[in-house]
């Protein structure tokens, strides 16, 4: 009997790490689903902006005040980890707090200390961005698309850390050896007193049970992740890894495309020539985008990456003037669909069955769509270089080419280039009236 | 106004030392061609050996593009090349900065490959090369502010060298709010210069004027023809237009040495 709590813990840890390799699982396939873009060149370079900007929070702190309590609870989160390294082998092990004897009583006293601080902050932060939320009539809050599940988890993710926290300062409060020892007690000395009329063999189960607790809830939180919008703690740095690194405003020329317009524009090309290298059945290739499937796997993992922080939203001409677009809704609707494609598959095999449905239309409205300036202010603005204006700009491609469906003006506008070699009604041959205008 | 097209220069047997692509609104569109005209008269000061393409200038389907229309855009493409490679450009400078993005990032993959300059990074290397001058007396002391081109500034870091010719002006520049990489877009960008706004509660110009507005400016500066259609209707919006003028820094720059 002496072992079963070393064995509980080690099938605790099994079946959270079990679960979360699963998700994981998943979501490398759901990612996988998208098209095929070369992401390997300039590692350095890539590396450097992962750097900066996921680990650094670079971008993070732009807006001070959202900036400065992420990094606090972003730091509180790293550095209280080691502490969840200790957690796993005493669990396993039957130890109490090894790392203790390994680096000394100061140097221990020191880290636990430094752990005790920053959760008191983070506690304090998370309770300012709970405020934020729900009280504070931020607008970047009370967009329609954050209406329902994603106001909860965030709501949930906050309770979480809040409870994480609390059971962390508990269980260094009730640990009587700690305490007396009197090195790192920073802020547990304080809640101490609370738990003054307690016998010993209560404390200890208090402080037992806030071990438990604390480390059963890190498993929970661990795989909640995939379900919620958190996933960004550990995709933020293969998405800034693999962000487009070309100038904001170059827009990838699409290579069906230019396959066709070269093979029209040749004066050699036969246009009745079937091509001997085509095969009879082979579907023409889709322009454009009308479902998650179309997209890229950098489009796919942005989606998965994004937590909602709405950053984009705010800075989004079209959304700020009241119009639908909201570059945040384009990453929840594509992440939504994904995920409704991902468990179809699921339900049947592995293999997708159609479901009638679709990204465009189903999730994202063409009004949205046409309501982009393609200004770059929400890839600019977002903290882990997520780009919804290539999504947008792949949907409108679908629209265009694949459906004829642009608005009548811009229809007008495109048979001027085509006939004039101007978006107005002008004659070409009028180009160089100016010269000759005062 | 004289201006030689490169047909006329291929006729002589000389080749020009930048390509001017006029674009689209700068041939056409009455408040672009100001600008087109200033900067001409800029080249010429600075004794540039230019040339533009003329009837042989099309669209840069860059407007195409945007609205997602990628065919049009490679058809445009794809025959510029030929025109400006047949001549053999190797350097483009342009007023518009939607042309600058397209020449400079997605021409490239296409065959054509130049050096493009926006018209103020065009004018700063003019200046550093000591061929031309601002005189910064006659808009000294003016309040001006100045709105940032996405498609200059987001989308090709380029913040400084309008600035900089702006600080040449001796005007008092006063930034707006929301400058540089968070600029508010004028609206026109997208292919929205080409069609009616979406339904919402506001034109996204005249929101833009509002952040203006708040410099309390006599000038309000731009780098792109758009822009300053964008901005000028919506100085006429409030009813400031006896008070403020929406001009593009060529047009400040001809106006400064009085050209």
């Amino acid at each position: 009997m002496h072992y079963l709590p070393n064995i509980l813990f080690a099938l605790a840890l099994a079946v959270g790490l079990g679960f979360f390799a699963m998700n994981v699982r998943k979501l490398f396939r759901n990612i996988k689903l998208g098209k095929e873009v070369d992401r390997t060149d300039n590692k350095s370079e890539r590396l450097k902006n992962m750097i900066k900007i996921a680990l650094g929070q670079t971008k993070m702190v732009r807006r001070p005040l959202s900036g400065f309590l992420h990094v606090i609870v972003y730091v509180g989160f790293i550095i209280i980890n080691i502490e969840v390294l200790e957690i796993m082998i005493d669990g396993l092990f039957g130890t109490h707090r090894i790392f203790k004897g390994v680096v000394g009583t100061q140097l221990y006293g020191f880290l636990i200390g430094t752990f005790e601080v920053l959760a008191i902050l983070v506690l304090i932060a998370v309770i300012i961005f709970w405020t934020r939320r729900n009280i504070a009539n931020i607008k970047r809050f009370l967009s329609p698309e954050l209406k329902g599940w994603p106001k909860n988890d965030a709501n949930l993710i906050l309770y979480f850390e809040v409870v994480l926290m609390s059971l962390f300062l508990t269980m260094n409060a009730t640990d009587i050896h700690f305490q007396e020892a009197g090195v790192g007690n920073i802020i547990s000395q304080f809640l101490s007193p609370i738990f003054d009329g307690f016998t010993t063999e209560n404390l200890h189960i208090i402080e037992r049970s806030a071990w438990w607790f604390h480390i059963l809830g890190i498993l929970v939180f661990l795989n909640y992740l995939y379900f919620s919008k958190h996933l960004h703690i550990l995709l933020a740095f293969p998405n800034t890894y693999f962000a487009n690194l070309n100038p904001k405003g170059q827009f990838n020329n699409l290579e069906s495309v230019t396959k066709e317009v070269k093979l029209m524009m040749d004066p050699a090309a036969d246009p009745y020539a079937t091509s001997t290298e085509s095969t009879e059945n082979q579907v023409p290739e889709k322009f454009g985008a009308s479902d998650v499937t179309d997209l890229s796997w950098v489009q796919l993992l942005n989606a998965y990456t994004c937590t909602e922080c709405g950053r984009c939203t705010s800075s989004c001409p079209a959304n700020l003037t009241g119009k639908k677009l909201s570059p945040r809704k384009i990453m929840m609707d594509t992440r939504d669909r994904l995920e409704e494609v991902g468990k179809n598959m699921d339900a049947n095999g592995g293999v997708f069955k159609d479901d009638g449905k679709q990204l465009l239309n189903d999730y994202i409205t063409p009004e949205e769509l046409w309501a982009c300036t393609s200004c770059n202010a929400c890839v600019e603005e977002c903290p882990v270089n997520i780009d919804p204006l290539s999504i947008i700009i792949d949907m409108r491609r679908y629209l265009v080419m694949e459906k004829s469906a642009a608005p009548k003006e811009l229809n007008m506008m495109m048979t001027n280039i085509e006939n004039n070699g101007a978006p107005w009604q002008y004659s070409q041959q009028d180009r160089l009236n100016w010269v000759n205008e005062d | 106004m004289i201006v030689t097209t490169m047909a006329e220069m291929m006729a002589q047997g000389k080749q020009p030392e930048v390509l001017f692509w006029v674009g689209a609104a700068g041939s056409y569109d009455d408040k672009a061609k100001k600008i087109t005209r200033a900067f001409v008269k800029i080249l010429q000061q600075a004794n540039v050996n230019f040339a533009v393409l003329g009837t042989e200038e099309s669209s840069t389907g860059d407007a195409a593009k945007r609205a997602g229309n990628e065919f049009l855009f490679q058809m445009q493409a794809m025959m510029n090349i030929e025109i400006l490679n047949a001549y053999e450009v190797k350097t483009i400078v342009t007023c518009d900065p939607h042309s600058f993005n397209t020449f400079k990032n997605e021409y490239p993959s296409l065959g054509g490959k130049y050096q493009v300059f926006h018209h103020t990074q065009f004018i700063q290397k003019l200046i550093a090369e000591n061929r031309l001058k601002i005189d910064e007396t006659t808009l000294k002391g003016k309040r001006l502010t100045f709105h940032d081109p996405c498609y200059l500034g987001r989308a090709n870091n380029e913040y400084e060298s309008p600035r900089d010719l702006i600080r040449r002006l001796g005007v008092n520049l006063t930034e707006m709010k929301r400058h540089k990489s968070t600029a508010l877009c004028c609206g026109a960008g997208g292919a929205q210069m080409f069609k009616d706004a979406e339904k919402g509660d506001k034109e996204v110009n005249v929101l833009r004027t509002e952040d203006a507005l708040e410099t309390n400016p006599q000038i309000i500066a731009t780098g792109c023809p758009y822009c300053k259609t964008m901005m000028t209707d919506g100085v006429k919006f409030k009813v400031k237009e006896s008070e403020i003028v929406v001009k593009d820094i060529a047009e400040l720059i001809a106006e400064a040495n009085h050209l």
